[in-house]
C-alpha cells in the first residue's frame, strides 16, 4: 500500500509527461488527478490505521548506494509523522489537481502542468517517507526542481524566470547547511539511516566537534546545520525572500507547494529530527528565534502589500514561523497539529485568491479590485471562512493550533521562549489585520476596476503605486499578455463566479478549516497525543511543554489570542469600511516605514548588493584578470604569441595546409620522445 | 584470435574501421556516406567487445584481468596490457561515448570527411590503451599519442581561432608530459623495469617520491585540469567541434584522474599524503573560482567547459581524501561527468548546427519551438547541479562527504561549488531555452531529428538511471579503489623502514 501511495503520483506524472500528445490535455488531468486521489484515499487509510494503531515500521524498497561503511537505501519510515504527511500532502495535491483542471483550462500546456503537479506530489512524498538523511536531501531536492519547474511554468514571462531561478538558488543556499549537516552526522555517527542516528544521538551529549576553525557541541552544530535547510525550504528570516517572488507561478501551485506542502518541509524535517533537536538546546533556541522573528516581520511586511497573492504569501512566512516557535519550544506535536490546519486553511485561501483572480481576468492587484462579495458569493464565503480560521475565530482549525503555540511558547522555559511568546502573540494581531484588510479590499467598497468606476477611492487608490512597488506593475501586465489574448474576447470584464470544478475543493478545504481543530485536536496535542504519535516524535525526560499547557496557561494567556484578533479586525474595519482613507493618511504620514515595509525591509536590495553583485563583478575578475591577464598572459600567451608568429610566417612563406605542418611536427615530436626513450635506456 | 587478447582487439578494431576508411577512393557523397557508416559500424562493434570484455571482468577482485603481455624493448619495458576496477569503467566509458560523437558528427562535418573519422577512430584505439596499458612507457605513448589526434581535431575542424587552441592545448599538455617522461624515466632506473604491476609494489624513497610525484602531477594537473592549468580547456573546448569536446570532457579530461589513481597514489602515497593540502587547496580553488567564472560568460560552450573544471576540482578533492568514499566519489564523478558534460556538449551542437553560432545571447525561448529538446537539455543541466535522482549528485556527494571527514573546511569552501552551480546552470538555461521567441533567426527552427533522438535518449536514461541505482558502476570499481585506499594508507614508518633495510 504504502508502495502505491508514493509511485502513483509519479506514475500519473511519466504518463502525463511522456504521453502528452498522444493522450491530449483531458485524458492526462484525468489520469494525474486519479491517480494522485487514489493515493489520498490510501493516505487516509493508512493514517488511521497508523495513527490508532502500529507503530514505525520501515518498508525498504531497494539499494541505493552502498560505499565502505556508508549505506543509503530507498525506504519508507512508515510512522504517525509519515501518514499525517500522507493525509496533508495527498489530499491538498488532490484537491489542487481537481481546481487546476478548472483554473488552467485555458492553457496550452496542461499536460506539462499536472504532470509537474504530479512530480512535485511524488518528491515530497519521498521527502515525508525517508528513512535516512539523503533520501530526505533527495526529495527536498525533488521538490525544489518541481518548485522551479513551476514557477517558471510561464516561461515567456521574465519575472517568472527570475523567481524560479531565485526560488532554487535560494534554497541551495538552505541545502548548503543541510549537507554540511549530513556530513557531519555521517562523521559523528557513521549512518545517515535514522534509526541509527538516533540510537547514537544520545551518546553524543556533551561531545565537542571541531569543524570550521571552531570548536563546539557536536550536536547543537549538526542541529544547526541541518536547520539551515529547514529556514531555506521554510523561508524562514534572512532565506525567506524567494517565497513571495514564488506567486509568479500558477495559483494553484501557490496554494499545492508554497502554502500547504513543500514549505512546511522544514517543520517536518526537525519534527523528524526531534532525537537530535531534543538534546541540543541551544539549537531549539535559535529555532525559536527564527520562528518567532519571522512570524512578526512577515506579518510586518503582509500589511502594507497590495498584490493578493503577495499578502497570503507573506502570511504563509509568518505562519511557518509559528511553527518554529512551537519546534523551538520542543512542542513538535503542537507545531505539525498547526502544519496539518494551516494546510487546509492555507490552501483554501490561495484557492480563493486564484478564483478572485480567475474572476477578475488575472488580475492580482487588490487595488483594482472591491466590492466583489455579491459578484462572487461563494468564492467571498470560501475566502471568509479562510480568513476566520487564519486569524483564530473560536472553534475553527487555526484557534486551535495557533492559540497551542502561543501557550507553547509561554510556559516553555526556554531562554528565547519569552521572545517567541511575544513575537507571536503581536503576529496575531497583525495576522488578523492583514487578513481582514484583504477580504475588505477586495470584497467590500465598490469595484475599482479601471473602467468600472470614477469613484473618488479611485485616484486615492491610484497614489500608492508611486511607492515604488514595480512588481506588481509588471506582474499584472504580464498576467494579461499570456492569458488576456485567450480571455479577452467572449467574457465581459464583468467578475464571474468560477465553475464548479473549482469550487468543490474549495468546499473540500473549507470544511477542513472549519472543523480539522475541532476533530484532531485530541489526536495531535490533547491527552491522546501520545499513544497518536508513539515513537514518531520524541521527548526528552525534561521536556514538561504539553504537561504545562494543560495545567499552567491563566486564563488571560488563553483568551489574549482572541483579543489580538478582535483588535486587528477592528483596526481593519476602521481603516478599510468605517473610515476609508485612513490607510493612505497613515502610509503618507509615516512614509519612511511604510516604504520600508512595502519594500520588505529591502531584502531584495540588500542581498543583491552583498551576493548577487559581487558574484558577477567577481566572475569577471576572475574571467578577464585571472584567466586572461595573469594566467595567460604569464603562461601559455607569452609562448604561444612567439609560435604563432612562427608559423604565421611559415605558412604565408610556404603554400600548403596547416595540418601538415602540425602532423609534421607532431610526428617529429613522438620520435624523437620515443628515439630518446629507446636512446636512454641502453 | 591471433594471438591477441580482447584489449589489443579493443585497441586494434578502431584502427581496421581507420584503415578501411583511408582506403576509400573519392569524395563524392556515396563515399563519405560509406565512411560515416564505416565509422559508425567500428565504434559500435568496439562498443559490443568492450561489453563482452565487462562480462569476462570479474569485480570481486582487485587485481589487474584480461591481462596480456609481450616482450617489446627488450629488457623491463614491455607490451602489456590489462584492466582492473578503476580502468574497466573507463574503457567503457571511451566505447560508449565514441558511436555518439561519430553521430554527432554526421552532418556537421563537411570537410575532410574520411580524415576526421579516421582521426576519431585513432584517437579511440590510442584512448583505449591510455586506460588498459600495463606499461608505464606503453601508457606514456597513448598518453602522448592522444594529443596528436586531438590536436589535430581542433586544428583542423575547429572554429576560427582553432589555431590559437590547439596550441594552447599541445603547449599546456606538452611541458606536463616531459616531466612525466622524466619522471618514468627515473622509475625505470629504479626498479629496472616499467611494469606497472611491479612499479606498484615498488616502495621509493620519500624524497624519490616528493619528486616523481610532482613529475606526474605537472603532467596529471594539465590534463585534468586544475586551476591554475585550466585555461586551455575553454578556448580547447569552444574551437572544437562537437565531438571533439564530447571527447575532450568525456574521455581526455579523466585522464588525469585516472593517473592520478592509477599512479600518483599507490606509487607514491607518503608523496600524496604531503601533497594532500596543496590538491585540496587547488581544488576548491578551482571549484569556486571557476564557477564564478561560468557565471558570466556569453558563450555556452566555455560555460560549459568551466563547468567542467569545477567539477573536476571534485574529482581531485575525493581522490586526494584518500577514503573509501572519496575515491569511488571521484571515479563515480568522472563517469558521470564524462556522460553529462558530453551530452551537454551535443546540447549546444544541437544548436549550433542550426544557427551556428554559441553565443548565449543569440538564443531564447527555445522551448517554443524545440520542446524535446529543452526536456533533453534540463535533464541534463540539473545533473550538472548535481540533482539527487541524476547521476552527477553521486559522485559530487560522495566526494563532499569524504572531505568532510579529513577536512571540514574544504568541504565546506567545495559546497558553496553547488550553489554556484545551481547558478550559473540556470542561468544559461533560463537565457537559451525560456523566454519568449523574439529573435528572427530563431523563428524557423526545428526541433530534435531522429538521429539527434537517438543520440540523446541513451544519454538521459544512463543520467537517471545511475542516479537512483549508481550500484553498476560503484561495484565495478570498489575492489579496486579498496585496495588504492589500502595501498595508500600504508603506515608511514613501515615504509621506509622497508627502504632503509635494503
Amino acid at each position: 500500500m504504502y508502495h502505491l501511495i508514493v509511485f502513483l503520483p509519479l506514475l500519473g506524472s511519466l504518463i502525463a509527461g511522456v504521453f502528452r500528445r498522444q493522450l491530449g490535455a483531458h485524458r492526462a488531468e484525468l489520469v494525474t488527478t486519479s491517480l494522485v486521489g487514489i493515493s489520498a484515499l490510501l493516505s487516509w487509510v493508512a493514517f488511521f490505521h497508523v495513527g490508532l494503531g502500529g507503530g514505525t515500521t520501515r518498508v525498504l524498497v531497494a539499494n541505493w548506494m552502498t560505499v565502505g561503511n556508508l549505506q543509503i537505501d530507498w525506504a519508507f519510515r512508515i510512522d504517525t509523522l509519515t501518514v499525517v504527511m500522507f493525509v496533508v500532502v495527498n489530499t491538498v495535491s488532490t484537491l489542487v489537481h481537481v481546481y487546476s483542471i478548472g483554473y488552467m483550462e485555458e492553457d496550452p500546456h496542461r499536460q506539462r502542468f499536472f504532470a509537474y503537479l504530479s512530480l512535485f506530489t511524488f518528491a515530497m512524498l519521498m521527502l515525508v517517507t525517508a528513512d535516512n538523511l539523503v533520501q530526505m536531501f533527495f526529495g527536498w531536492e525533488g521538490v525544489g526542481l518541481a518548485s522551479y519547474l513551476l514557477i517558471g511554468f510561464w516561461y515567456e514571462r521574465p519575472s517568472a524566470n527570475a523567481a524560479a531561478i531565485k526560488a532554487f538558488v535560494v534554497n541551495r543556499v538552505g541545502d548548503f547547511g543541510f549537507s554540511l549537516g549530513i556530513f557531519l552526522v555521517f562523521a559523528l555517527t557513521g549512518s545517515v539511516a535514522f534509526d541509527a542516528v538516533f540510537a547514537a544521538a544520545p551518546g553524543l551529549v556533551g561531545k565537542s566537534f571541531h569543524a570550521f576553525g571552531i570548536t563546539g557541541n557536536a550536536l547543537t552544530i549538526t542541529c544547526l546545520l541541518l536547520f539551515m535547510g529547514a529556514m531555506g525550504k521554510s523561508a524562514q528570516f534572512l532565506l525567506h525572500t524567494w517565497l513571495p517572488d514564488a506567486m509568479e507561478g500558477p495559483t494553484p501551485v501557490s496554494a499545492l507547494i508554497h502554502a500547504a506542502t513543500m514549505v512546511t518541509a522544514g517543520v517536518v524535517m526537525v519534527a523528524r529530527l526531534s532525537p537530535l533537536f531534543e538534546l541540543a538546546p541551544h539549537a531549539l533556541n535559535f529555532v525559536l528565534i527564527i520562528g518567532g522573528t519571522t512570524a512578526f516581520f512577515a506579518a510586518t511586511i503582509g500589511l502594507v502589500q497590495n498584490d493578493i497573492k503577495r499578502v497570503i504569501a507573506y502570511s504563509t512566512c509568518s505562519q511557518l514561523g509559528y511553527m518554529f516557535v512551537a519546534l523551538g519550544c520542543g512542542a513538535y506535536g503542537v507545531a505539525v497539529f498547526h502544519l496539518f490546519t494551516h494546510a487546509f486553511f492555507k490552501a483554501l485561501l490561495f484557492l480563493g485568491a486564484g478564483s478572485v483572480i480567475h474572476a477578475m481576468h488575472h488580475e492580482q492587484d487588490m487595488r483594482k479590485m472591491g466590492g466583489l462579495a455579491g459578484k462572487i458569493p461563494m468564492t467571498f464565503l470560501m475566502m471568509t471562512i479562510g480568513t476566520l480560521a487564519l486569524t483564530g475565530f473560536p472553534l475553527t482549525a487555526g484557534y486551535y493550533s495557533k492559540d497551542a503555540i502561543i501557550e507553547a511558547a509561554y510556559v516553555s522555559h526556554r531562554p528565547a521562549a519569552l521572545y517567541g511568546f511575544l513575537m507571536t502573540v503581536i503576529a496575531a494581531g497583525l495576522t488578523s489585520f492583514y487578513s481582514w484588510r484583504l477580504v475588505f479590499l477586495t470584497f467590500f467598497d465598490v469595484p475599482r476596476t479601471v473602467e468600472g468606476s470614477t469613484e473618488p477611492h479611485d485616484s486615492n487608490a491610484h497614489d500608492e503605486p508611486i511607492a515604488g512597488d514595480q512588481h506588481s506593475h509588471a506582474h499584472g501586465n504580464a498576467a494579461a499578455d499570456v492569458h488576456g489574448h485567450a480571455h479577452g474576447h467572449g467574457h465581459h470584464h464583468e467578475p464571474h463566479e468560477s465553475p464548479n470544478v473549482m469550487l468543490i475543493p474549495l468546499y473540500v478545504l473549507a470544511f477542513g478549516a472549519l472543523f480539522a481543530g475541532l476533530i484532531f485536536k485530541h489526536f495531535f496535542i490533547g491527552t491522546g497525543a501520545e499513544s497518536f504519535w508513539k515513537e514518531a516524535l520524541f521527548f526528552s525526560p525534561n521536556n514538561h511543554v504539553l504537561e504545562d499547557m494543560e495545567h499552567e496557561v491563566p486564563f488571560m494567556i488563553g483568551f489574549l489570542p482572541t483579543i489580538m484578533m478582535l483588535l486587528g479586525f477592528f483596526v481593519a474595519l476602521y481603516m478599510y469600511i468605517l473610515a476609508p482613507g485612513t490607510a493612505q493618511r497613515l502610509a503618507e504620514r509615516n512614509r519612511p516605514l511604510y516604504l520600508f515595509l512595502l519594500n520588505k525591509w529591502y531584502f531584495d536590495e540588500l542581498y543583491d548588493f552583498l551576493f548577487v553583485r559581487p558574484a558577477f563583478w567577481i566572475g569577471r575578475l576572475f574571467w578577464k584578470g585571472g584567466d586572461g591577464m595573469i594566467i595567460d598572459g604569464f603562461g601559455p600567451d607569452g609562448v604561444a604569441a612567439a609560435v604563432i608568429g612562427a608559423t604565421g610566417r611559415v605558412v604565408k612563406i610556404q603554400t600548403g595546409f596547416v595540418y601538415h605542418y602540425a602532423f609534421a611536427m607532431m610526428l617529429g615530436v613522438a620520435a624523437f620522445i620515443t628515439w630518446y626513450l629507446v636512446g636512454g635506456i641502453h | 584470435m591471433f594471438g591477441f587478447g580482447i584489449l589489443s582487439g579493443l585497441i586494434i578494431l578502431p584502427l581496421v574501421g581507420a584503415a578501411f576508411i583511408l582506403v576509400l577512393r573519392g569524395e563524392d557523397e556515396s563515399t563519405l556516406q560509406n565512411a560515416r557508416w564505416a565509422a559508425l559500424m567500428t565504434t559500435v562493434v568496439v562498443f559490443l567487445l568492450s561489453l563482452v570484455a565487462w562480462g569476462r571482468f570479474d569485480t570481486s577482485t582487485s587485481a589487474f584481468q584480461l591481462i596480456e603481455s609481450k616482450a617489446w624493448f627488450g629488457s623491463g619495458i614491455g607490451y602489456k596490457l590489462g584492466v582492473d576496477g578503476i580502468s574497466m569503467p573507463f574503457v567503457l566509458l571511451t566505447t560508449f561515448l565514441m558511436p555518439f560523437c561519430i553521430l554527432a558528427s554526421w552532418s556537421s562535418i563537411q570537410v575532410r570527411v574520411k580524415e576526421y573519422f579516421v582521426a576519431f577512430l585513432v584517437l579511440e584505439s590510442l584512448m583505449i590503451g591510455v586506460f588498459s596499458a600495463l606499461d608505464l612507457v606503453l601508457f606514456y605513448l597513448f598518453f602522448e599519442g592522444g594529443l596528436i589526434p586531438m590536436f589535430l581535431i581542433i586544428g583542423i575542424w575547429g572554429g576560427k581561432r582553432r589555431i590559437y587552441a590547439s596550441l594552447k592545448f599541445f603547449l599546456y599538455t606538452l611541458l606536463g608530459s616531459l616531466l612525466m617522461l622524466l619522471a618514468i624515466m627515473k622509475m625505470y632506473g629504479v626498479a629496472g623495469t616499467t611494469d606497472i604491476t611491479v612499479l606498484l609494489h615498488t616502495p621509493f624513497a620519500r624524497s624519490m617520491q616528493i619528486w616523481l610525484w610532482l613529475a606526474f602531477f605537472a603532467s596529471f594537473a594539465v590534463k585534468m585540469p586544475m586551476w591554475p592549468v585550466h585555461t586551455w580547456l575553454p578556448d580547447a573546448h569552444v574551437e572544437a567541434p562537437t565531438a571533439g569536446s564530447v571527447i575532450l570532457a568525456g574521455i581526455l579530461l579523466k585522464m588525469g584522474g585516472y593517473g592520478f589513481l592509477r599512479f600518483s597514489l599507490p606509487m607514491f602515497p607518503e608523496a600524496s599524503h604531503y601533497f594532500a593540502p596543496l590538491v585540496f587547496a587547488l581544488s576548491v580553488i578551482a571549484i569556486v573560482y571557476t564557477s564564478l567564472v561560468a557565471l558570466v560568460q556569453e558563450d555556452m560552450k566555455k560555460l560549459i567547459a568551466y563547468s567542467s573544471v569545477a567539477h573536476m576540482g571534485f574529482v581531485t578533492m575525493g581522490i586526494f581524501t584518500m577514503t573509501t568514499q572519496g575515491v569511488q566519489g571521484a571515479v563515480f564523478l568522472m563517469i558521470s561527468h564524462g556522460i553529462v558534460s558530453g551530452a551537454l556538449f551535443l546540447c549546444v551542437g544541437v544548436i549550433y548546427d542550426r544557427m551556428h553560432t554559441r553565443e548565449i545571447s543569440a538564443y531564447g525561448g527555445l522551448v517554443n519551438r524545440m520542446p524535446r529538446y529543452a526536456v533533453a537539455f534540463m535533464v541534463f543541466t540539473m545533473a550538472n547541479i548535481g540533482l539527487p535522482g541524476t547521476s552527477g549528485f553521486v559522485g559530487e556527494f560522495l566526494t563532499m562527504l569524504a572531505a568532510f571527514q579529513v577536512n571540514t573546511w574544504v568541504a565546506l569552501i567545495a559546497t558553496l561549488g553547488t550553489i554556484l552551480a545551481a547558478a550559473y546552470a540556470l542561468f544559461l538555461y533560463r537565457r537559451v531555452v525560456f523566454g519568449a521567441l523574439e529573435k528572427a533567426s530563431l523563428k524557423t527552427i526545428m526541433d530534435l531529428n531522429a538521429r539527434e533522438i537517438v543520440t540523446l535518449a541513451p544519454l538521459i536514461a544512463l543520467t537517471l538511471y545511475y542516479g537512483v541505482h549508481p550500484g553498476p558502476v560503484l561495484n565495478a570499481s570498489q575492489a579496486t579503489v579498496d585496495g588504492v585506499v589500502k595501498a595508500v594508507s600504508l603506515p608511514a614508518p613501515t615504509h621506509t623502514a622497508n627502504l632503509a633495510g635494503q
